[in-house]
């Protein structure tokens, strides 16, 4: 029951016309605007560019995207290698499930005062802050993707004297993968949430620092500005994690296609 | 045979029991950690109190009534980011959902909106009512906002056609067919996204109490790092670790049991939900 | 066909009972049997009757709770070396992340074998299977029988001694099944394995064994041990008609419903 397939020119209508029409309708509701804080689109669009395409730019956005790229890369990382084994044990599971439930429940902002205690205010507390609350979407997904390998692809595994290393690499991590992925695809927002909240806080450098001064300096269209280019990273970083998980989960995507079909 | 299934039934029950013991062994296990690190010296004590200090900290907070003001605004901002996140998103989500023309329309919209993290519009709120709940608000409901109508699109894409063309030939009108088939099916959808919104606005509610110092158990924690109450920092962070437990756990629970009795027909759902 | 004498597989006394923490359920009583080097045994029985469960304490997939299988004359505790499964649920058995050439090849790795080795035994595997065109297909973009032929294929790249096979033609549509029936005979004829073939099908058993090892109810126990006494050139069409495959069929199948009764051969 699924249309036939639109042509192209009118897929890109359909895609672009609400967004081309709220911008309209953002532009010309501010062009003539008063407001101290809803200047001009005009006026922000061009603050955009004068700011963000800069060269000075780079320092400002690099040090961000470099800690959120330490915390995220090192959470992921570290909640998979956990993940795997407590999801494997069900004794290792039932000892460490309410602890691992309260600790996912801290919200990870809160942390900031208390790593800030520890390690002061530099990128090690950011990036910290960034791994604490990245963790548990993929520790707590992987666990649930590693519970649910199925069985008969385990005993076939089995049958065929395929352990260790080998069946980590080619039956674990592959069958656990698109659950995964979903946790990774949780701590990607997450992320970026605390790599600019660690910023606003206690920062010498970096977007969410930049924003605040600007907010604190009444300095309305960068703020604005500043506002945008988050939307822009987080977008664009979701369409990378997008394209590399439609990469590695291809098969993933066939298969249930054809189950949904079948 | 009476006799065989008391066996049975109390078998069970012994194996229940010894998974709730494992959990608890856990939990002493983690409290006895942060009891001896500090007093060991593996970390400074004026970094981390050992878990016993932090235990007193948080009792004796408990007696103080600025502990329940300060635990009353963040459930009462998380409580009202929350009720306005999912009638919007009901209402929406099943408002665009229904049309085929709409859903495509708005798609890259929605796709384009989703990923802005709400922190982005700390300053914007910050400005517009400085520190008072209304700021909170704001980032709560951004953010919860779209699980929901996430969810509720998914839910409201699932409806059987036959049954919807079947209403129609019946003479239903909008609000009947809405009432009879688009929300059974959708119910389940909302309950997850419900779930999800509920940790989300949590969340969000107190990490804009630590960053706009709106009143609330987040500014409570960022004001006792700054003035040095290590231990009562500490007790808040528990607190606010509880009420998130406490809060997942209910809304898996209101989940399960509106599944219970439903048919749960998706893996799209329950690969967003995790 | 020359057959050495020696026993490929040997099970005695094998019982299995399982426990947890609700009930005791004794699903294999007392199973003894041997299998000669390349011998072709159908195991049929009625559903509950724990074929199943033998096939797996064979592959060494479950412990016995008493009893012990023997392969080669080395006790079998672990899914042995020379043994390969094909399963009943080849959708679940094949890696859906990986093609049709590597899922058949991912076990020849595990040997230790060259790669040159390993391609020949992967297109001679597939070409055995009749499905050489698909080698860089997935599993799930095949149909279940073209699925089932890449299990097989693997199980046959494998070069193992004993092929294991659990219903393995179960799930897959009547004409699919008779192909793959005469598949598994042509295999057999060629590789000189031995095979241990599980069914619920009594036709199935008798068109394709040499002998045919009836299964009680459980706790299960071997009603008898029938030996089919068919022309080794079998084809679908002529060897179902012949007058012994009704009689062999007849007798079988009265077996059958006398274990589903209940009933069950004198102990020794």
């Amino acid at each position: 029951m699924k249309d036939l397939m639109p042509s192209l020119p009118r897929r890109l209508a359909v895609t672009l016309a609400l967004p081309v029409t709220l911008i309209a309708v953002w532009w010309i509701t501010s062009a003539d605007s008063q407001s101290f804080y809803f200047p001009p689109l005009q006026t922000i669009l061009q603050t955009f560019g004068k700011l963000w395409f800069s060269p000075h730019a780079l320092s400002d956005v690099g040090p961000s995207l470099w800690r959120f790229s330490v915390g995220y890369l090192a959470a992921a990382f570290l909640g998979i290698v956990i993940g795997i084994p407590v999801g494997a044990s069900r004794n290792l599971r039932n000892v460490l499930e309410p602890v691992l439930e309260f600790l996912r429940a801290i919200p990870p902002p809160v942390l900031v005062p208390v790593l800030i205690l520890f390690t002061g205010l530099g990128n090690e507390m950011k990036a910290l802050v960034i791994l604490f609350g990245c963790i548990w979407p993929v520790l707590l997904n992987t666990v649930a993707g590693v519970r649910a390998l199925d069985e008969v692809l385990a005993e076939t595994v089995r049958s065929y004297r395929i352990g260790g290393l080998s069946r980590l690499w080619h039956f674990v991590l592959p069958g656990a993968s698109p659950q995964i992925f979903t946790g990774l695809r949780q701590s990607l927002s997450i992320g970026i949430i605390l790599m600019v909240i660690s910023e606003m806080f206690a920062a010498r450098d970096g977007i969410g620092f930049v924003l605040v001064q600007y907010q604190r300096t009444f300095a309305i269209p960068e703020m604005w500005s500043g506002i945008i280019l988050l939307g822009i990273i987080g977008i664009v970083l979701s369409l990378i994690f997008r394209a590399f998980e439609a990469w590695l989960l291809g098969w993933y995507h066939g298969l249930r296609q054809s189950q949904r079909a079948g | 045979m009476p006799a065989a299934r008391t066996t049975r039934v109390r078998a069970r029950l012994a194996a229940r029991t010894f998974v709730w013991l494992q959990g608890l062994a856990g939990l002493v296990g983690f409290a006895l950690l942060l009891e001896i690190a500090p007093r060991v010296g593996i970390v400074s004590p004026d970094y981390l109190p050992p878990f016993s200090a932090i235990m007193v900290a948080l009792f004796n907070e408990m007696t103080t009534a600025e502990f329940w003001t300060a635990l009353g605004d963040t459930l009462e901002a998380w409580a009202i980011g929350l009720v306005i996140s999912v009638v919007a998103g009901v209402a929406i989500g099943i408002a665009i959902g229904s049309s085929h023309l709409l859903r495509s329309l708005t798609h890259s919209t929605i796709e384009f909106l989703r990923p802005i993290p709400s922190v982005a519009l700390i300053p914007l709120a910050v400005l517009l009512f400085g520190s008072q709940i209304q700021s909170t608000l704001v980032l709560v409901v951004y953010a919860s906002f779209w699980p929901v109508l996430i969810q509720v699109l998914y839910g409201v894409q699932d409806v059987d056609p036959v049954a919807r063309e079947t209403a129609r030939s019946y003479g239903l009108g909008t609000w009947a067919q809405i009432r009879y088939v688009t929300w059974p099916t959708t119910l389940p959808y909302l309950m997850t996204g419900i779930r999800l919104a509920a940790a989300v606005a949590l969340i969000l509610a107190i990490t804009s109490e630590v960053a706009i110092d709106t009143q609330g158990l987040g500014k409570e924690i960022s004001d006792t790092e700054s003035g040095g109450a290590v231990a009562i920092m500490y007790a808040y962070v528990i607190v606010a670790g509880i009420i998130g437990v406490i809060v997942n756990l209910g809304a898996r629970a209101l989940e399960r049991r509106v599944l219970a009795w439903h048919p749960s027909m998706r893996l799209d759902a329950a690969e967003a939900g995790a | 066909m020359d057959r050495a004498v020696k026993s490929m597989l040997e099970v005695k006394g094998l019982r299995k009972v399982y426990e947890d923490a609700s009930r005791t359920v004794e699903a294999i009583r007392d199973v003894s049997f041997s299998v000669g080097q390349g011998e072709l045994v159908c195991i049929v029985g009625p559903s509950g009757a724990g074929k199943t469960t033998l096939l797996k304490c064979i592959a060494g997939l479950i412990a016995p709770t008493a009893g012990a299988v023997v392969v080669e004359g080395t006790p079998v505790i672990g899914p042995p070396p020379a043994m390969a499964v094909v399963f009943q649920e080849y959708g679940r058995s094949l890696f859906p992340w990986m093609t049709v050439h590597d899922n058949v090849a991912l076990p020849l790795k595990q040997k230790k074998l060259p790669a040159e080795r390993r391609e020949e035994l992967v297109r001679d595997a597939l070409s055995a299977v009749d499905l050489s065109g698909v080698d860089g297909a997935y599993p799930w973009q095949l149909s279940g029988g073209m699925q089932q032929r890449v299990a097989i294929a693997r199980a046959v790249a494998y070069e193992p001694h004993v092929l294991l096979m659990d219903e393995p033609f179960a799930a897959v549509d009547a004409q699919t099944r008779a192909d793959l029936e005469d598949l598994i005979r042509v295999l057999w004829h060629r590789l000189r394995v031995t095979v241990l073939f599980v069914t619920h099908d009594i036709d199935e058993s008798v068109y394709l064994g040499e002998r045919v090892l009836v299964m009680s109810h459980a706790p299960t126990v071997i009603m008898e041990d029938v030996t089919i006494d068919l022309p080794d050139e079998r084809t679908q069409l002529e060897t179902r008609s012949m007058p012994r495959f009704g009689e062999l069929r007849k007798h079988i199948y009265s077996q059958i419903q006398l274990a589903k009764q209940g009933w069950r051969p004198p102990s020794e």
